[in-house]
């Protein structure tokens, strides 16, 4: 198994910060957005991204590319920022994001935006369909792998578990779900909205390999995105444990903070906290 | 009923396309034995993925499978998939443009013995709202078969709507249908009769009686209810001025709501609609008979004809 050198280790931290700045600028602009979980998926997105993804932004066609499905779509900002860091497109398309000639939708579109694999919005649906490319690639005897970032709020519905059976029935060891698990939603805590625990074991109830992680280490993600390729009949499932609103103090575990946007003075607290001097 | 259903012609076209294309297949949800996607199962079980009750599930396995290159064809009933699964087959094949076709089966009133929860007579106007959608009808068992390659080489989400039973013969192998272009099945120049699926050979018998009564009915055959055949309704209303649809399907949403669309749009006219007359249908011990009682039959459609006539002649 490769670990991270720590100069690896310090390079993905460095870029899971530049995620939540770049997150938090975005949403700030637009005038709406989705902060909470873009910050508590600043990591998973780092490491997938910047580390784990077999892609090649100068060929987002590429046939035998990984797939990534950002399930809770919500999130966009920080899959947009993590696109265009890693050079899909310049950032400087999204300075009109949320005006209707922006080619970048509130939410991800496949047809417009490089790099995104499948549109996403209303939730559930990423396993069912990660399941479907991880067939397809069995089917066309291409090696990539699927990855679906889900959120835990939206395994509270049962197309999510409907895809899970289908993968744990034809053995798509190919496909990686991950679970921003930050345990905070629209309304509240997951736990009073509706329980999810225990997940670990109605993942592996489905016949899932389940992984539990720190999902604000890169180190533990990395480990655990390389152990969900070594496992080769079976689906994995990592429940990576985050913070709902990660490294805004004000944010933090705040359902306030799910969809609301931040203004101009909280945008500067911010991104002083999360180490920003130049706040231009 | 002697005729061929038209499950049974789609199951087998089926199968038989899936010989000529490598990059179809089929997905089911418990219900293969049912909408005869058994055969292609029989045949290419490799291809063939039952994902069991889960509807909504195959319409997001199909869009995965398409997004990685496959031609996927979803079979199930349209009750269900128009309905439960309508969220999936709007976000991840309308709105995404994934090349994904859904057979719907046990269409209409066709599940005469199963009743009002599983009758599918909402759907067309639920797939025909869709942008991106493209919405197929058939007449009959013959013209289901002769739809399946067709379909398959459209690029596109396309709704291929399937009776569990059989219908009166309209269509003959070999005539030549096109997404989009509605059929002149019979000319005639006091009235025209718009049909869809199963009602067009019931058009047809009503043409029969009109004739005998000295009554000169034009028989359209819309078989593509999206997109539209906006120039051939529009012709024949300009040289008929009057018209009666007919569809196994609500009164409110299908056939007939889009023709009067595109009347009112056009050239308004007359308009008397065959359908469903917005209820909840019973269960039946036949299909022909259940049909007459839910106000489908060729009386029903002569009688429509001739209040066409009196209004147009006001």
């Amino acid at each position: 198994m490769s670990t991270l050198t720590p100069e690896k280790i310090i390079e993905l931290e460095e870029t899971a910060r530049l995620l939540r700045v770049d997150s938090l600028r975005l949403i700030h602009r637009r005038g709406a957005g989705h902060p909470g979980g873009a910050l508590s998926a600043a990591e998973i997105m780092a490491v997938l991204f910047f580390h784990a993804l077999r892609i090649d932004p100068a060929r987002p066609d590429w046939e035998a590319r990984d797939r990534f499905i950002l399930s809770k779509g919500h999130s966009s900002a920080v899959y947009y920022a993590a696109l265009t860091r890693r050079g899909y497109f310049p950032a400087a398309e999204l300075e009109t994001w949320g005006e209707p000639d922006c080619p970048h939708q509130g939410h991800p579109d496949r047809l417009k935006t490089p790099g995104v694999d499948m549109t996403s919005g209303l939730l559930g649906h990423g396993v069912a369909l990660g399941s479907g490319l991880a067939l397809a690639a069995r089917l066309s005897e291409l090696s990539y792998r699927t990855w679906v970032l889900l959120g835990d709020g939206e395994s509270q519905g049962g197309i999510v578990w409907e895809g899970a059976m289908t993968a744990a029935k034809y053995r798509l060891a190919g496909l990686t779900a991950i679970l921003d698990y930050n345990n905070v939603q629209l309304d509240g805590p997951v736990h009073q909205v509706m329980p999810l625990e225990p997940l670990a074991d109605k993942w592996l109830a489905c016949g899932w390999h389940v992984l539990e992680v720190n999902g604000h280490s890169v180190r533990e993600l990395a480990e655990a995105f390389d152990l969900a390729g070594q496992v080769h009949d079976r689906p994995t499932v990592i429940l990576a444990r985050t913070t709902k609103g990660r490294g805004v103090s004000f944010m933090e575990n705040q359902s306030y903070w799910h969809g609301n946007v931040p203004g101009a003075e909280q945008l500067r607290q911010a991104l002083t906290e999360l180490g920003e001097v130049d706040h231009g | 009923m002697a005729e061929l259903a038209m499950r049974e012609a789609y199951g087998r076209a089926l199968a038989e396309y899936g010989g000529r294309d490598l990059r179809v297949v089929a997905l089911d949800v418990d219900t293969s034995a049912s909408t005869l996607s058994s055969y292609f199962a029989a045949r290419f079980p490799e291809r063939f993925f039952n994902v069991g009750i889960a509807e909504p599930c195959m319409v997001d396995v199909a869009a995965g499978l398409a997004l990685g290159g496959y031609l996927p064809f979803i079979n199930g009933f349209a009750s269900i998939l128009s309905l439960r699964a309508l969220e999936q087959i709007r976000t991840c094949l309308c709105y995404a443009r994934t090349n994904v076709k859904i057979a719907a089966s046990y269409a209409g009133i066709s599940d005469f013995k199963d009743g009002a929860t599983h009758y599918s007579i909402t759907d067309l106007a639920n797939v025909r709202a869709l942008p991106e959608m493209t919405v197929i009808v058939p007449a009959d068992a013959e013209e289901a078969a002769a739809w399946v390659p067709i379909v398959a080489e459209h690029d596109g989400p396309v709704y291929l709507r399937i009776s569990r039973a059989g219908a009166l013969p309209v269509y003959q192998a070999g005539e030549t249908l096109q997404i989009g272009r509605g059929r002149c099945l019979r000319p005639g120049g006091d009235l025209t009769l718009v049909a869809t699926g199963a009602m067009v050979g019931r058009c047809a018998a009503a043409a029969g009686q009109l004739s005998a009564l000295g009554i000169d009915a034009r028989l359209l055959e819309i078989h593509t209810l999206k997109p539209l055949d906006r120039d051939l309704l529009l012709q024949a209303t300009e040289e008929t001025g009057a018209l009666v649809t007919a569809e196994e399907h609500n009164i409110i949403g299908g056939l007939g709501s889009a023709v009067a669309e595109t009347l009112s749009a056009g050239r308004p006219a007359p308009l008397e609609r065959v359908g469903i007359q917005d209820r909840f249908c019973p269960t039946g011990r036949d299909l022909d008979r259940l049909m007459d009682v839910c106000g489908l039959s060729v009386a029903e459609i002569v009688a429509a004809a001739k209040r066409v006539l009196e209004r147009k002649d006001r």
